[in-house]
């Protein structure tokens, strides 16, 4: 090359400008986010019990010191990583304890005897879900070691995938859904870890084939529609998601797979073919269910009419949406509706509760807290420097977006009813303990891509015009 | 009474509470995108006069960085064309969001340098206008990539 750089221009970035690590804008925006817990939970008690108690306070501390903990691994471990991630999901989960701990008084008022207190079980979730986020940042010390156990992962994803739909279903079934594990007064879904593993297969995947799943083409009708032989891997990722919609009676975890896998299939190649052929492959299957399976029936009409089945399967939904009503702009101020007239208002239908109580304003500024961490997470992947990182980052934060999608969809009736969670907001163990590896996963991915590029060795030789981003593994 | 206006300032205040984190939220996300170089960015002079505008003989001899992270490095020009973009095998490797892994290439032609944009998602601009096909680079001329400018210089 005789163009050869006079100054070696990676040492003069390292040089000359550091760029900022923003890890003071973070603390400050965690201790916003605790801020805003404790108010609410502040008002929560004083406008249901009207005093305060002492467990505000011990709670109090424990929150705290939960993200100050987060904020110092970060600090250490993930200089460079995103500011907002943390804070966003700080928020969204003091958010969910804060409402988690105002139904438990509703139902304590209520006078109910058998059920206990939730609040403080998913307050130990999210404990457990801390130590899993610190052990992956310092276990994963570079994302790229992941693209390595791809094959393992994907294993293990089919497995935990599978499990449910073997299992009896006493051990697996709540609520007509079979996407369970039951043993021993736990549940777990191990869905929702299966989705983390599956969306890492993917990215590794795609990376190795996506030369030949964009370049082999021919165009009808204005889209580059690919050759028959490449479409096998969408057909399998399309079969797996019906055979989970048939076995599991989920329709949640089905399109949630599908989605992510369509989506960065999409990423991957640039073809907007991919998803007109994933929307059309999809929408058949559900067709075919719904011809074939009852219980989907019985969600498809429950969606469609909700209060016409008042009586039945619509009674949630119907309840809901008088929720959502009742709440109108400005809800009904925290502690100051009846979120607990929904069934698991908790749990499926936590968005409802919020809906009810703080109003369009207050749900609409809880989609906007996810909509600042999918756009971190996406913006995460535009500038992260490697293949496998981009798809990943991409792929997980869509599966967010997607999930929250979907939840609120099922919600608001906009969507049939899916036995998706809520991320961080929802009441329920695996959902928050995977989630937390899923934040931990993208923080890594953020770190790596905000870091400026190391003054190491000479420039690399030129690969030629083939790849577009060079991926070192 | 009393009670219940405290309630509508819990309800009110909180709401309000809700949207400020938005709002210091998003004054981060816009810092993080302008980051304090938004002047930076805009206010590069158009060098209408550079130094060396005097017809030199044999056209440019080095390719200079003038704005951005790698203010001040300096690139010799050969034959080769130069590779500009954010993967590591291009021949100046820039660190900039707003750049792509293949940006920009600079091609010798007869002497005279071309610049041309490979796809790039933000765009490559010759002094104020947005590259679309070859264009000729005169020296002195702001060629603005994301945050980086260059110019040739003789």
């Amino acid at each position: 090359m005789t163009a050869g750089p006079t100054t070696d221009p990676r040492a003069a970035a390292a040089g000359t400008a550091t760029p900022p690590k923003r890890r003071g804008t973070e603390l400050a925006l965690l201790g916003f986010a605790v801020l805003i817990t404790l108010v609410a939970q502040a008002i929560v008690d004083l406008t249901v019990t009207g005093s305060l108690t002492t467990e505000l306070a011990t709670f109090g501390l424990w929150f705290t010191a939960l993200w100050t903990v987060a904020h110092l691994v970060v600090r250490r471990w993930a200089p460079y990583a995103d500011p907002l991630l943390l804070p966003a999901v700080a928020l969204l989960i003091g958010l969910g304890l804060s409402f988690i701990h105002r139904l438990d008084l509703a139902a304590r008022q209520a006078g109910s005897t058998v059920s206990r207190e939730d609040a403080p079980v998913q307050l130990v979730w999210a404990t457990l879900g801390l130590v899993l986020f610190v052990g992956v940042l310092l276990v994963l010390r570079d994302h790229r070691l992941l693209s390595r156990f791809a094959y393992t992962l994907a294993l293990i994803g089919l497995v935990l995938l599978a499990i449910p739909a073997v299992l009896p279903a006493s051990l697996s079934e709540v609520n007509g859904a079979k996407i369970w594990i039951r043993v021993a007064g736990f549940s777990i879904q191990p869905g929702e870890f299966a989705k983390i593993c599956l969306t890492v297969f993917f990215a590794a995947y795609l990376v190795d084939k996506r030369d030949v799943l964009a370049l082999a083409s021919r165009r009808v009708m204005g889209l580059e529609l690919p050759r028959g032989r490449d479409l096998g891997p969408v057909l399998v990722a399309w079969g797996l998601s019906i055979l989970v919609l048939v076995f599991e009676r989920d329709l949640g975890s089905s399109l949630l797979l599908f989605g992510i896998f369509v989506v960065m299939l999409y990423v991957a190649t640039e073809r907007a073919s991919w998803l007109v052929i994933g929307l059309g492959l999809f929408a058949g299957g559900a067709l075919i269910a719904y011809q074939l399976f009852g219980h989907v029936q019985q969600r498809v009409d429950s969606w469609l009419d909700p209060f016409e089945y008042y009586d039945g399967s619509g009674f949630q939904v119907a309840q809901a949406l008088f929720g959502l009503g009742t709440g109108g702009l400005f809800g009904a101020g925290l502690g100051g509706g009846r979120p607990d007239q929904v069934p698991v208002a908790k749990s499926d239908f936590i968005a409802a509760a919020v809906g009810e109580e703080l109003g369009l304003f207050g749900l609409v500024a809880v989609i906007i807290v996810y909509l600042v961490l999918v756009e971190r997470g996406l913006r995460t992947s535009l500038i992260v420097r490697d293949a496998f990182g981009k798809l990943l980052a991409a792929g997980l934060s869509f599966a967010i977006a997607w999930q929250v999608f979907v939840v609120l969809g099922g919600v608001t009736g906009l969507l049939p009813l899916t036995g998706l969670t809520t991320p961080f907001l929802a009441y329920g163990g695996s959902s928050l303990v995977a989630n937390f590896v899923l934040v931990a996963v993208l923080v890594r991915i953020s770190d790596a891509a905000r870091r400026p590029a190391a003054p190491t060795g000479p420039p690399k030789p030129a690969l030629g015009d083939a790849p577009t981003e060079v991926v070192q593994t | 009474m009393t009670a219940e206006i405290v309630l509508q300032i819990f309800r009110f205040g909180f709401l309000l509470l809700l949207w400020l984190f938005i709002f210091a939220a998003f004054r981060v996300v816009r810092a993080d995108l302008f980051g304090g170089r938004a002047g930076r960015v805009a206010s590069v002079p158009p060098r209408a006069a550079a130094p060396g505008k005097k017809k030199a003989r044999g056209g440019p001899k080095t390719l200079v960085v003038t704005a951005g992270p790698l203010t001040g490095t300096k690139i010799t020009l050969g034959d080769q064309p130069i590779l500009i973009g954010r993967a590591d095998d291009s021949t100046l490797v820039l660190t900039d969001d707003f750049a792509s892994s293949r940006h920009a290439r600079l091609t010798n032609r007869g002497g005279q340098w071309y610049v041309e944009d490979l796809g790039s998602t933000n765009g490559t601009y010759l002094d104020q206008q947005r590259v679309q096909g070859p264009l000729l680079v005169g020296p002195g001329q702001p060629i603005r990539i994301g945050q980086t400018a260059l110019e040739l210089r003789s």
